[in-house]
């Protein structure tokens, strides 16, 4: 028997996963270039006999304010969570102190608690200071409950630099703040884009909070998307090309950035 | 590769600066010298004290919430909401729901996570591609998901298209499904398999068995080729080299993918209230859906933060022991 003959089992398992993976992309897709006319669910998988971008203009059209307050919320949480869990990363793996195995497994456990445990009072601490209903209040949220993972991301990241570098930079004078800015931070490009896209990807697509924070104007676009789709009147289509509007940006990431990202899902799963 | 030559780049400019070091170096103050010993607490305290109150404090608040009776008004002490949630019809439909899709989309995800592995270990062409197709679900949110596998497994639509057309006789109803796999009966409710719930597991499998295949696929490349040459020199064949050889050094990669995705579904929340909501007969209720209910639709504050509390003993139900296991094989590996 032939080499590829061998192999067909193989490639016939790898092409019908592969499908699965694609059917709701197809479905989606499909669906949301349809004209209005041939958007029928009884018509779901044929393809489209024309070319309509109608759908794409009304799904854009409700969700536009909403991938506004999105990105307001996604990029600065990004930005802070990432440098807060850089200066962490890099004490708890440059300057460990008495204890500080024990901080760092404490905060540590942040990540894996369900959060409704935390939901009644973070609703009611967030009111009291006044960033309930607001994007702030979420950008806030995500800051906080994001402290675990990026700690620990940069953590792993930092422990790969050699010692040495450090130990010459201390032995220069340079203190803990003079090393992180000289040595530590240059090096930190890579770590930075990880814990960048892990993080803008997670706010990005998060719903727990956003559902409980915010109402109204200030949604972030999973909850609008969750409007549109819990409607009965709202068209398949239109809920097709929203549920892709609101999937694009975190797709478009991944195609470009894939292997950062797969560096973020196992530094986060596998403790260093 | 741009690491490494970073890398070179601050040591060799490390290395330049310390020649003269010595005489540019200013004498410090003892009270500088505490400073700068103190300064790692001292930057960390923000998260510390962030995680001690939004974390630790907040648990301790909702606790307390639980036991305290507060509906709107009236507040006063007692462990009645336990007891009320222990004979909600909901509440314990809702746990056994919950239990039920973890069991089953863990298990799937493990099973089809390894065979993915098994198969792109084989080394076919297009490897990375492959990976690529099989991981990029997991970057969309739980909620696109949900949307999408709402249309795929409408009764009138999507998969069910298909199999009409293939000429089946009865069409499954999905997540309409009322039908429950008997079971034994526990108090008020049936603790067997909700029909609906398959339909959540299948989308939930779609979006997360990549992760296990990650994760194995890191654990297979630990899998040195002089292992499985030695093996194969012992007169193994492939299928005893995965079975004694491969499988048992993937142990902790299992526990590790039990751990974050038994979390995860444990406290899963948006795939279901989007998808389905709690059902017909809440056959595709889970605690989290419940939790949320009750505290921001029906300002049910005591009983929300008492389901809130059973999901966090669920989830460290789960993961003690995973830990346990995961820290010995760790301490096996290492010996």
């Amino acid at each position: 028997m032939n080499r590829a003959l061998r192999r067909a089992p193989l490639y016939t398992a790898l092409v019908l996963v592969a499908l699965f993976a694609l059917l709701p992309m197809y479905i989606m897709v499909i669906t949301s270039f349809k004209p209005p006319a041939e958007a029928l669910i009884s018509r779901m998988w044929e393809l489209p006999s024309s070319l309509s971008f109608s759908a794409w203009e009304r799904g854009f059209a409700i969700l536009r304010p909403y991938l506004i307050n999105s990105f307001a919320l996604a990029i600065p949480a990004t930005l802070l969570s990432s440098l807060v869990g850089s200066i962490n990363g890099y004490i708890f793996a440059m300057w460990r102190f008495k204890g500080s195995e024990i901080v760092f497994n404490a905060l540590l456990l942040g990540m894996f608690i369900p959060y409704q445990i935390v939901l009644i009072p973070l609703v009611q601490t967030l009111n009291t200071i006044g960033l309930f209903n607001t994007i702030p209040g979420l950008v806030l949220t995500h800051v906080i409950y994001g402290i675990p993972i990026t700690t620990l991301i940069f953590r792993n990241f930092y422990a790969r630099i050699p010692m040495e570098i450090i130990e010459a930079s201390q032995i220069d004078g340079a203190g803990l703040l003079g090393t992180y800015r000289r040595v530590a931070l240059p090096l930190s490009l890579p770590g930075f884009v990880v814990v960048g896209i892990w993080q803008f990807t997670q706010i990005w697509n998060e719903f727990l909070w956003a559902v409980t924070i915010t109402s109204a104007g200030q949604r972030p676009v999973m909850v609008a998307l969750q409007n549109i789709s819990g409607s009965q009147i709202v068209e398949f289509d239109l809920q097709m090309a929203a549920a892709l509007q609101a999937a694009l940006p975190t797709l478009i990431i991944y195609v470009l950035l894939g292997r950062y990202f797969v560096r973020g899902l196992l530094a986060g799963a596998v403790k260093g | 590769m741009a690491q490494t030559t970073g890398v070179g780049v601050a040591g060799s400019d490390a290395g330049t600066e310390s020649a003269h070091s010595p005489i540019v170096r200013k004498p410090r103050s003892p009270w500088a010298r505490r400073f700068e010993r103190y300064l790692p607490i001292l930057l960390l305290l923000p998260s510390i004290l962030a995680m001690g109150i939004f974390v630790y404090g907040f648990i301790a608040w909702t606790g307390w919430v639980s036991v305290s009776n507060w509906t709107t008004f009236v507040r006063d002490l007692s462990f009645g909401g336990f007891d009320a949630l222990f004979s909600d019809f909901r509440f314990l439909s809702g746990l056994r729901n919950v239990i039920v899709f973890t069991v089953l989309f863990v298990g799937a995800s493990v099973v089809i996570g390894l065979s993915l592995a098994m198969l792109l270990d084989r080394d076919p062409w297009g490897a990375p591609i492959w990976r690529n197709l099989f991981l990029f679900p997991l970057a969309i949110s739980f909620v696109v998901t949900g949307v999408v596998w709402q249309w795929l497994f409408n009764p009138r639509a999507g998969i069910n298209l298909v199999l009409d057309r293939l000429g089946t006789e009865t069409l499954p109803m999905w997540y309409v499904s009322t039908e429950i796999i008997p079971g034994w009966r526990w108090g008020q409710i049936d603790v067997a398999i909700p029909v609906a719930l398959v339909a959540v597991v299948i989308a939930a499998v779609w979006q997360m068995s990549g992760f296990a295949m990650a994760i194995y696929l890191a654990g297979l490349q630990g899998v040195s080729d002089d292992l499985r040459e030695a093996a194969r020199v012992d007169g193994a064949s492939e299928g005893q080299i995965y079975r004694r050889v491969i499988l048992p050094m993937l142990l902790p990669m299992t526990i590790t993918i039990v751990i974050v995705l038994g979390h995860i579904s444990l406290k899963t929340f948006d795939l279901i209230y989007v998808m389905t909501g709690p059902g017909t007969g809440y056959v595709t209720d889970v605690p989290a859906v419940y939790m949320y209910e009750s505290t921001f639709r029906a300002n049910q504050f005591a009983r929300g933060a008492a389901i809130s509390v059973v999901l966090l003993v669920l989830v460290v139900a789960l993961m003690a022991p995973a830990v346990w296991a995961r820290n010995r094989t760790e301490e096996a590996a290492s010996e």
